[in-house]
Parts: structure tokens; sequence; C-alpha cells
């Protein structure tokens, strides 16, 4: 197998069957710049917007998607659907939407409401995903519960994941801590704000999410 | 009886009643322990898929003045050795501290060390 190397044989796959498609869902905690990654890939491939954007956590609060959207890497491209997931966190509490935010209480009590369901919803969205691009926000602490529990998840179901480290715009931020701390995974340094480093990004995208998902049973 | 002492529970479950629990019932009981108030060590952790099943329930059952959710601590499962690996050993999830989110804040985390904080409840804002 080794021998003939996967690029020769994906690329007759490739031809057989037409283009290689994936549904890849951007994953990760709140405020983390998932949207704001999605909206980056949008612009430069398809010139749509994904949806809003917000320093107040749990913005998105419902999964959203954009079908068809080719990512070219100069040699090979990928088909893929892009959804954007509500950001994973295990606890909800209005007022920090009010106090930290700012929000009225009904606006509180509304969003942190929707923020649950949000959560609920993404969760659902994983088992219907070919693979993760899981956003961390590279100014924070990598070891968090829900980082940790998404990846235990994809490494249970095999699924490939790429980690964006992102906001490396920001003085403070530290890829290498969350490369080192996740050294099973590719982990690409990116400002989704900026643009910074997003074509090592797309070249990677492509390249982790060809791959065919290995089968457990 | 420790109902009526002033304090915060930190129970200790053991990895016995946690492997004898099915996962639905295991979720169930954890829920219910920390929407009391307590804290749980559970000896052995949830897997993967419990604990996103964990965070599923946990978003249902949250309510805006009584419970905002729970915070969860414990070391990754550690990596099977090549043998345990090619025997088909499965990886155990560690020794985890979970805890009503009002109560139990994280603090710091790194492979040494995990370091967490009760909170007192007037000092909770
Ligand atoms: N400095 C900096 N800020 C960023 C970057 N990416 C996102 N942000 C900011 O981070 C905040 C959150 O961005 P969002 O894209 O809404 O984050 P999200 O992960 O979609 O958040 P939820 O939808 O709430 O889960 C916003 O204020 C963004 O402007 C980045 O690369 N650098
Ligand atoms: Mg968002």
């Amino acid at each position: 197998m080794g021998l003939f190397g996967k690029i020769t044989f994906s690329s007759i796959l490739q031809r057989i069957f037409g283009k290689k498609h994936a549904k890849i869902g951007i994953y990760g905690p709140p405020n983390v710049g998932k949207t704001t990654l999605a909206n980056r890939i949008l612009r430069d491939w398809t010139g749509d917007i994904m949806g809003s954007v917000s320093e107040i956590p749990h913005e998105t609060r419902r999964a959203k998607w954009k079908k068809d959207v080719k990512i070219d890497n100069g040699n090979s491209s990928l088909v893929m659907d892009i959804v954007d997931t509500p950001g994973i966190s295990t606890k909800v509490d209005f007022k920090e939407f009010m106090n930290t935010w700012g929000l009225s209480k009904d606006e509180a009590r509304r969003r942190a409401k929707e923020a649950t369901e949000g959560v609920i919803e993404s969760i659902k969205w994983l088992e219907d995903i070919d693979g993760v691009l899981l956003v961390m926000d590279s100014t924070q602490d990598p070891f968090t519960q829900v980082n940790v529990t998404i990846l235990g998840n994809l490494e249970a179901r095999n699924l490939p994941v790429l980690i964006a480290a992102n906001k490396i715009d920001v003085e403070e931020s530290s890829p290498a801590t969350l490369k080192s701390a996740f050294p099973q995974h590719p982990v690409v340094p990116i400002s989704a704000l900026t643009g910074y480093n997003a074509d090592n990004l797309y070249t990677t995208m492509v390249k982790q999410f060809s791959k065919k998902k290995k089968k457990r049973r | 009886m420790t109902k009526k002492e002033n304090g915060i529970a930190f129970n200790l479950i053991s990895r016995h009643k946690l492997q004898e629990l099915n996962t639905e019932d295991k979720l169930k009981f954890i829920i219910k322990e920390i929407k009391n108030g307590k804290i749980l060590v559970l000896e052995q952790g949830l897997t993967p898929t419990e604990q996103t099943s964990l965070i599923q329930h946990t978003m249902k059952e949250i309510e805006h003045d009584t419970f905002i959710g729970f915070e969860m601590e414990g070391y990754g499962p550690d990596q099977p050795t090549f043998f345990q690996k090619i025997l088909g050993m499965h990886k155990k999830p560690r020794i985890t501290l979970i805890g009503p989110a009002n109560l139990l804040k994280m603090v710091k985390k790194d492979n040494e060390m995990i370091q967490t904080m009760i909170i007192s409840r007037s000092g909770a804002k």
C-alpha cells in the first residue's frame, strides 16, 4: 500500500467517484472565535458570511451551515459542507450575562435558555459529521474539560480532527502550549480576525479531511 | 443527618458503585447529587461519550436561580502502551472531581496538579 502512495490511490478514487465531499463541524468552547473563523473561510472561498460574532459568549445558539465550500490548496482540493456550531460548555449562568455583559434580566435569561439548547444541538451534530475543526483560544489554558471531552469523543469515533489555535494576534497568546498539550493532533496557529496563517490552515484542512475515516466496526 | 450540618458535602464514590451502574443511571445519580449541591470525587471518571451525555442532560436541567451546570476536572486516560493496544485493552477513565458550577471553580490545571476552589455561598456572586 505504502509504496503506491496515498495520493495516487485517492486521486484515482476521486476520478472515479467525482469530487471528494466532507461535512466538517467547527467546534469548541464559547467565544474562542468559531464564527469569526467560519466567516473567514466563507469570505475567502465563497464570498458569504456565516453568522454574527460577539465578545459576549454564546453568540451562536443555533448551528448554521454552508454547503459545497470548495477549498483549493494548489495541487488538491476538497469540497466541504461547513457547520458552525454553538459553543459547548458545562455551565450557563444568566447572571454572568447581566453582571459582566450588561444585558437586562430578560435578555440574559433568554440568552441563557437558548445557550443551553445550543449546546445540546452542537453535541447532536457530532453524530452527523465527518471531521472536526476544533477551535481553541491560544491565550487560554488548553486543558479545559470541554476540549478534553470533545477530543475524547472524536478519538473514540476515529474522526479526523484539526486544532486551530486561534487569536495568535494577541500578544499573550501561546500556540506552542496548545501544540505540546495535544501532540497527537495537528495544530495550526491562526488569527481568524486578521487572517494570519489562514493559507496554512486551508492546506492542512484539505490534507486532514481528505483522509478516509478509519472504520472501527 | 449530614444535611443538618452547615457545610458542603464532599463524597468519594467508589469505582465499584460506578461500575455497577449503567450509563443512564450513573448520569442520573451524578446529576441528582450535584443538583443537591454535593461535590463528588469519582474514583473512576466518565468515558468521553458519557461526558458528552452528561453535558446534554445537564443543559436540560439548568434552572436560572438554582442550578447553572457543573464543573468537572480530571486527567485524560493514560495512553495505552503498545502491548495494551495490541491486546485491545481500553483506556480507563481516571479519578475525577465534579460539582455544581456555583460551588466548584477550577483554578489551574496542568499535568501535575489540578487546583480547584470551593466557593462559600456568601462569597459567590
Ligand atoms: N484578537 C482576536 N480576537 C478574535 C479572534 N477571533 C475571534 N475573536 C474575537 O473573539 C470574540 C468571539 O468571537 P466569535 O467568533 O463570536 O466566537 P465563537 O467561538 O463563535 O463564540 P460562540 O458563538 O459564542 O460560541 C469576538 O469578540 C471576536 O472578535 C482572533 O483571531 N483574534
Ligand atoms: Mg459563534
